[in-house]
């Protein structure tokens, strides 16, 4: 499904004499379709550097990242035209950042729902079906749906945040901390949703920041450093 | 012979027949009629395209007339039958002065009936009986550029022209209906003609637009002061600019006839009387209430 | 996936020119100023492909160069070079001409007549610009307004064209009943959606937005970018997002090319762009960022 090949990241600060920071070099997996790896490694070695590369939102500086895309095919992330990974993005690969990027101004609900109507082609009460449904799971109260995110507590939001990205399904899920910032039960609640997932194909590649958990819902590690 | 000598002789241009003395038949020296003559072309060949000319200096003061009667003097023959109207009227002094002055250079005769005119010089109105593809009518304008309501600037209006880019001036007439329930413009009523250039037909009341449309006669128009001529050639459309729901309506005069000659289906003017403070209503195209009286009358 | 249309090489000089304009302006001069002949390079071998149903963003600070783009992709100036093509499917029924046989992309429209270019503009583009005088007719109704579009694009009717007018303010959040109110009569935000209803009355493909909230208070800025956003998806347009906002491009944009004295320096995802921009001067932008 993807095989990244020594694939590095030096950022180059212009700004401050040319300074150079590798965050991340010579890394080298392979996810087969509906594989989870899991990326160890202590703070700082490049785990999220990886990912976001993985996700174009870093420009890989070397190596290549071999993505067999229903739409496009075998594809490189790291060389595909802007315009190709965009439509990736919104067809097959999702994402789920530490923190909650929030659209401002736009309600619990419609955030979630968002995707799934523009993704999967479902009618807008079945998208509200599906996100009612991921909600109440996730325990978000009721009277909160119609709320803006922005206002809500950190596990609150990080809730939201895994909805919006699990809501549509996508066919390739990269997930960067996805439970730092939740309580146990959340956290059980957030594994279920994620096995599901897999259940219906979805490849994943996540970090955790819990070994134990790591180890508990991958089926392999890459250990980056 | 001075200008005043040969208007007091109205009926005696030259002592041999000829024009005036020390002017060429029909004022304008031939240079200057043929420059004319080939704007004149070149305005049929563009039906409603404003071709700019030089505007020759004539004795009468620019804006009384002058872009007509410089059509009128390049085109005019020996064997012509003139005839002049002011707002319909055969009888108004400028009229009669521009009437004189080109039987006295150019030594034509001169009618009333419209029928009789081979070309007819007027202003503000087009005759009320139908014109023939022998006659021309020749039209004073004022103001030839329609768009001058809405844009001041003649570099923006000839462009407007060029790219057929005519949206305000029909935003002009959507503010009308927005604001008074129907176009207010009276006189000057834009027309498109042959579905290209929207033109103005000089001040004739809304009555008076239709007759331009797919007419036998060719019309000219001549702005002297703005140095401008155009023309709609016969056969050509001209279309009243109207909306699908708001069309264009002429003058109505239901109810109402001449007090003159009886009429019912002419363009009326409404005449107050002073003492009595009634109104009564006469035709406006005076050659045509005569004919009509004479023909009542006997 | 093919480009709606093709910008290659597109270039604004302002002056009379010299041989050497091209190589002695730009980024690493860091002017767009030719010190040989005192022209001005405002656009200096622009090429971009904009997308259908895309948003993309253009950045840059004052002066590099992204409102002359504009103006010349809306064919207000006329390009000193280059060449802007229009994909087949744009639907220009009415201007069978400007496609050659056989190919899916038009002449280059900057040969095309002024009038051939009202049409095309009518057909298909909208623009709201930063300054609604530019935009809007101040003493005219803002129904009158919208509706000089639809006469443009062949209305003539005029309960048709209040209805449309009517559902246009009503989606831009306009009191509908204020329809026959000219736009000086209302706030800088009222007049910039009273702008973007009439760049939407004629149904375009492709809208410029060229500084749209810039100079409105924080709460308007946020309506307008809302109605914007969901406008984007509603009708399915294009979009050329002009900002020296790093904030509204985020917000808009999936796409974003950044300027500097002329000259592209830097185009990409927008995430990219802020998250880890390439060119020096796209760094120093981001780290500007409030």
């Amino acid at each position: 499904m993807i095989t990244v090949d020594k694939l590095s990241k030096t950022f180059t600060l212009h700004i401050l004499n040319e300074k150079r920071i590798a965050a991340c070099s010579d890394i080298s997996f392979s996810v087969p379709p509906g594989g989870f790896l899991g990326l160890s490694g202590p703070s700082g070695a490049g785990k999220s550097t990886v990912l976001k590369c993985l996700y174009r939102t870093y420009l890989s500086t070397s190596g290549a990242i071999h993505y067999n895309s229903a739409a496009y095919g075998r594809v490189d992330l790291a060389t595909l035209p802007d315009r190709a990974v965009i439509d990736i993005r919104d067809r097959e690969m999702g994402y789920v950042s530490q923190f909650l990027k929030v659209i401002p101004r736009v309600s619990a609900l419609d955030v979630i729902m968002e995707p799934i109507l523009a993704r999967n082609g479902v009618s807008r009460d079945a998208a509200r079906e599906r996100a009612i449904g991921l909600l109440e799971r996730l325990r978000i109260p009721s009277h909160l749906f119609d709320a803006y995110p922005a206002t809500f507590s950190g596990g609150e939001q990080q809730r939201i945040n895994i909805a919006r990205a699990v809501g549509w399904k996508p066919r390739l899920l990269l997930l960067d901390e996805p439970t730092a910032s939740l309580d146990r039960d959340s956290v059980g609640v957030v594994l279920e949703i994620l096995k599901e997932l897999r259940e219906e194909g979805t490849t994943m590649i996540g970090i955790f920041h819990d070994t134990a958990l790591l180890a508990s819902v991958t089926d392999s590690v890459y250990h980056v450093c | 012979m001075l200008m005043r000598e040969w208007l007091q002789n109205e009926n005696e241009p030259g002592s041999d027949g000829a024009p005036a003395a020390g002017y060429p038949f029909g004022f304008m020296d031939e240079g200057a009629k043929k420059e004319i003559r080939r704007s004149i072309l070149k305005a049929v060949a563009i039906p409603g395209y404003q071709v700019p000319y030089g505007s020759r200096e004539m004795p009468i003061a620019r804006g009384w007339g002058t872009g007509g009667l410089q059509i009128t003097l390049s085109l005019v023959k020996p064997d012509d039958i003139f005839k002049v109207i002011d707002q319909g009227c055969d009888g108004s002094v400028n009229a009669v002065n521009i009437k004189k002055f080109v039987a006295a250079v150019a030594d034509v005769a001169i009618t009333t009936d419209t029928r009789a005119a081979t070309l007819i010089q007027t202003r503000h109105r087009i005759p009320e009986e139908p014109m023939t593809d022998r006659q021309i009518l020749v039209l004073q304008v004022p103001y030839p550029e329609a768009l001058r309501e809405v844009e001041p600037s003649e570099m923006e209006t000839r462009r407007m022209h060029a790219e057929a880019d005519y949206s305000r001036m029909w935003l002009f007439l959507y503010e009308d209906i927005v604001k008074y329930g129907e176009i207010t413009i009276s006189y000057r009523y834009p027309v498109t003609v042959n579905g290209r250039y929207i033109t103005d037909p000089s001040p004739i009341p809304r009555w008076d637009v239709p007759k331009l449309h797919m007419a036998d006669t060719l019309f000219l128009f001549g702005a002297g002061r703005e140095k401008r001529i155009y023309a709609i050639p016969p056969h050509t459309s001209v279309e009243p600019l109207e909306f699908e729901d708001h069309k264009f309506r002429t003058e109505n005069f239901s109810g109402k006839a001449c007090a003159r000659c009886g009429a019912t289906d002419t363009y009326l003017d409404e005449v107050i009387d002073n003492a009595g403070g009634g109104r009564s209503y006469f035709c406006s195209d005076s050659g045509y209430c005569d004919k009509r009286s004479l023909a009542w009358n006997h | 996936m093919e480009p709606l249309i093709r910008i290659r090489n597109l270039s604004k000089r302002f002056g009379q020119g010299c041989s050497r304009c091209r190589d002695a302006t730009g980024q690493e001069q860091d002017t767009n100023l030719c010190p040989h002949c005192g022209s001005v390079m405002a656009c200096n071998d622009v090429s971009f492909d904009l997308f259908r149903n895309e948003a993309l963003g253009v950045v840059g600070e004052s002066g590099s160069g992204k409102s002359t783009l504009v103006r010349l992709l809306h064919f207000e100036w006329e390009a000193s070079e280059g060449a802007v093509e229009m994909h087949r499917s744009a639907g220009l029924e009415n201007l069978p001409e400007i496609f050659a046989t056989g190919s899916d992309y038009s002449f280059n429209l900057l040969g095309l007549s002024h009038f051939q270019k009202r049409q095309l503009r009518n057909a298909l583009m909208g623009i709201v610009y930063q300054n609604p005088h530019l935009g809007l007719r101040m003493q005219i109704s803002s129904g009158g307004n919208i509706a000089e579009r639809l006469l443009g694009a062949g209305w003539r009717h005029i309960g048709k064209m209040r209805r449309r007018s009517a559902e246009l303010l009503e989606r831009t959040e306009i009191p509908v009943e204020r329809m026959d109110e000219p736009p000086c009569n209302f706030s800088g935000g009222m007049q910039q959606r009273v702008q973007i209803a009439k760049a939407l009355s004629n149904n375009p493909l492709i809208l410029f937005l060229d500084e749209v909230t810039t100079g409105l208070d924080l709460s308007v800025q946020a309506r307008v970018l809302d109605l914007i956003r969901n406008l984007r998806s509603e009708f399915n347009l294009s979009m050329l997002v002009v900002s020296h906002d790093l904030g509204v491009i985020n917000l808009l944009c999936q796409r974003t090319m950044v300027m500097k004295s002329g000259h592209v320096v830097e185009s990409g995802l927008t995430d990219q762009i802020l998250q880890d921009p390439q060119h020096r001067y796209t760094q120093l932008l981001v780290a500007s960022q409030l």
